[in-house]
């Protein structure tokens, strides 16, 4: 059996160790919080983006653009994943990465290559192991991303899809559902399907484009992807801190556990110390 | 008799800047001044830097855009700002960069990108002091 100065310090180490997982965890909800505010904030936006998208879906321009056009998937695909820098956040990353290895899977027995444009570290370190093309990355976004730095990213994958070099484009992130709940998604991007829009607008019409159909569809369908992939990195942002505070409380509570159970045996360590002084005693007095 | 009025949404791509009922919106679009009034053809335009003002009972309201679109459907505007500058240069110039860190090689930049990232900025600022300039003039007044 250990001493008991053994035990005092590693229950001293196992205290110092739920100390830092302690403020890890409260760090982390207090970022949380402010995710969420994030996440809220760009929700106007993405609304009405596709508010704009899905009336286009019903007008009737003379110019339909190659994002809105069925394309079926022949050689090449892209995924953007979007995952954390850091880590200490559970299995977010590594679910995210396991379901969309279960996607590349099905896609790649079909003869089908793909390209992969990482955001965050843990995606490009993973990515970069695999036998992927990794077309763009882009790390270090911060607590605040900016949708400033996602352009050139996405950029380049937009340009592969608009010369033809792969078919259909992914992105997959991580869905907010609430704190305890994440979920893995993998969303299609290009070629575009937005949903049937409200009845109001059945009749037979179109906007007056300035300077030009052509132009203004470009511009206006190249800030709709981005923005859905800028929802998909804030939202992102928002579970790697959910998760990481989920898992920094288990790591709290377990090392509580563990402290109990050491302290346990301890008391019992020197229990048996003291009984054994005592009886020697005893004995030694007993032979005199 | 009621005055018409039309419902206004200002968002960029990370906050809300402004929404409700207004007489009328006036923007710099990439063809020029517009300016938009209750029940208007829907309309589809980008917009350049610039102002975007509105009008509520008289008074005018200011905001600056670096760019954007402007979607006029019969009873409500959208304006979807841009956070970021944008020109085809520059966004090439991120693409680029991106592709770089995926090659993880950083290569001197173009000068000519530069450029056209100076220009962009150029047009931001000025757009940005007219915006000033006329602030301070309506305050003197």
């Amino acid at each position: 059996m250990a001493s008991g100065k053994e035990i005092r310090t590693q229950i001293g180490s196992i205290k110092n160790t739920q100390k830092i997982t302690r403020a890890m965890e409260m760090v982390a909800a207090s970022k949380m919080r402010k995710a969420q505010e994030r996440m809220a904030a760009t929700r106007p936006y993405s609304d009405k983006i596709y508010n704009v998208i899905q009336h286009l879906a019903f007008a009737h321009p003379e110019y339909k653009h190659i994002y809105l056009q069925d394309r079926e998937e022949k050689t090449r695909v892209g995924y953007i994943v979007v995952s954390s820098d850091r880590g200490l956040c559970g299995g977010l990353n590594n679910n995210l990465f396991r379901t969309l290895l279960k996607d590349i899977q099905d896609k790649t027995d079909k003869g089908i290559e793909i390209d992969v444009c990482a955001i965050g570290k843990k995606a490009t370190s993973f990515f970069g192991r695999l036998p992927v093309t990794l077309a763009a990355q882009v790390t270090q976004l911060g607590e605040e991303p900016s949708a400033n730095e996602l352009i050139g990213s996405i950029k380049v994958m937009l340009d592969a899809y608009d010369s033809g070099h792969i078919d259909s484009l992914y992105l997959v992130f991580n869905e907010f559902v609430n704190t305890m709940t994440q979920e893995n998604k993998i969303m299609q991007l290009l070629p575009s399907k937005p949903a049937a829009p409200d009845q109001e607008l059945k009749h037979h019409w179109d906007y007056i484009y300035e300077p030009d159909a052509k132009e203004v569809l470009d511009d206006l369908l190249v800030r709709y992807i981005e923005s859905l992939v800028y929802q998909g990195v804030v939202e992102n942002a928002a579970c790697e801190q959910a998760s990481r505070m989920v898992a920094m409380k288990s790591a709290s509570d377990n090392a509580g556990d563990l402290i109990d159970d050491l302290q346990l045996v301890y008391n019992k360590a020197r229990q048996a110390a003291i009984t054994q002084e005592i009886s020697e005693i005893v004995a030694g007095a007993a032979a005199v | 008799m009621m005055a018409m009025t039309i419902h206004v949404d200002i968002v960029s791509a990370e906050q809300e800047i402004y929404s409700g009922l207004v007489d009328a919106v006036f923007a710099t679009a990439s063809m020029g001044e517009i300016g938009i009034y209750p029940r208007h053809t829907p309309l589809l335009t980008s917009l350049k830097p610039g102002e975007v003002r509105v009008s509520v009972n008289g008074k005018e309201e200011q905001f600056y855009v670096s760019g954007g679109m402007l979607e006029v459907q019969p009873h409500v505007v959208t304006i979807l700002a841009d956070t970021a500058m944008r020109a085809d240069d520059v966004d090439e110039a991120a693409a680029i960069q991106a592709k770089e860190a995926a090659e993880r090689s950083l290569a001197d930049s173009d000068a000519s990108l530069e450029y056209a990232e100076a220009q962009a900025q150029l047009a931001e600022a000025m757009a940005q002091l007219r915006s000033i300039e006329r602030m301070r003039k309506s305050k003197g007044r």
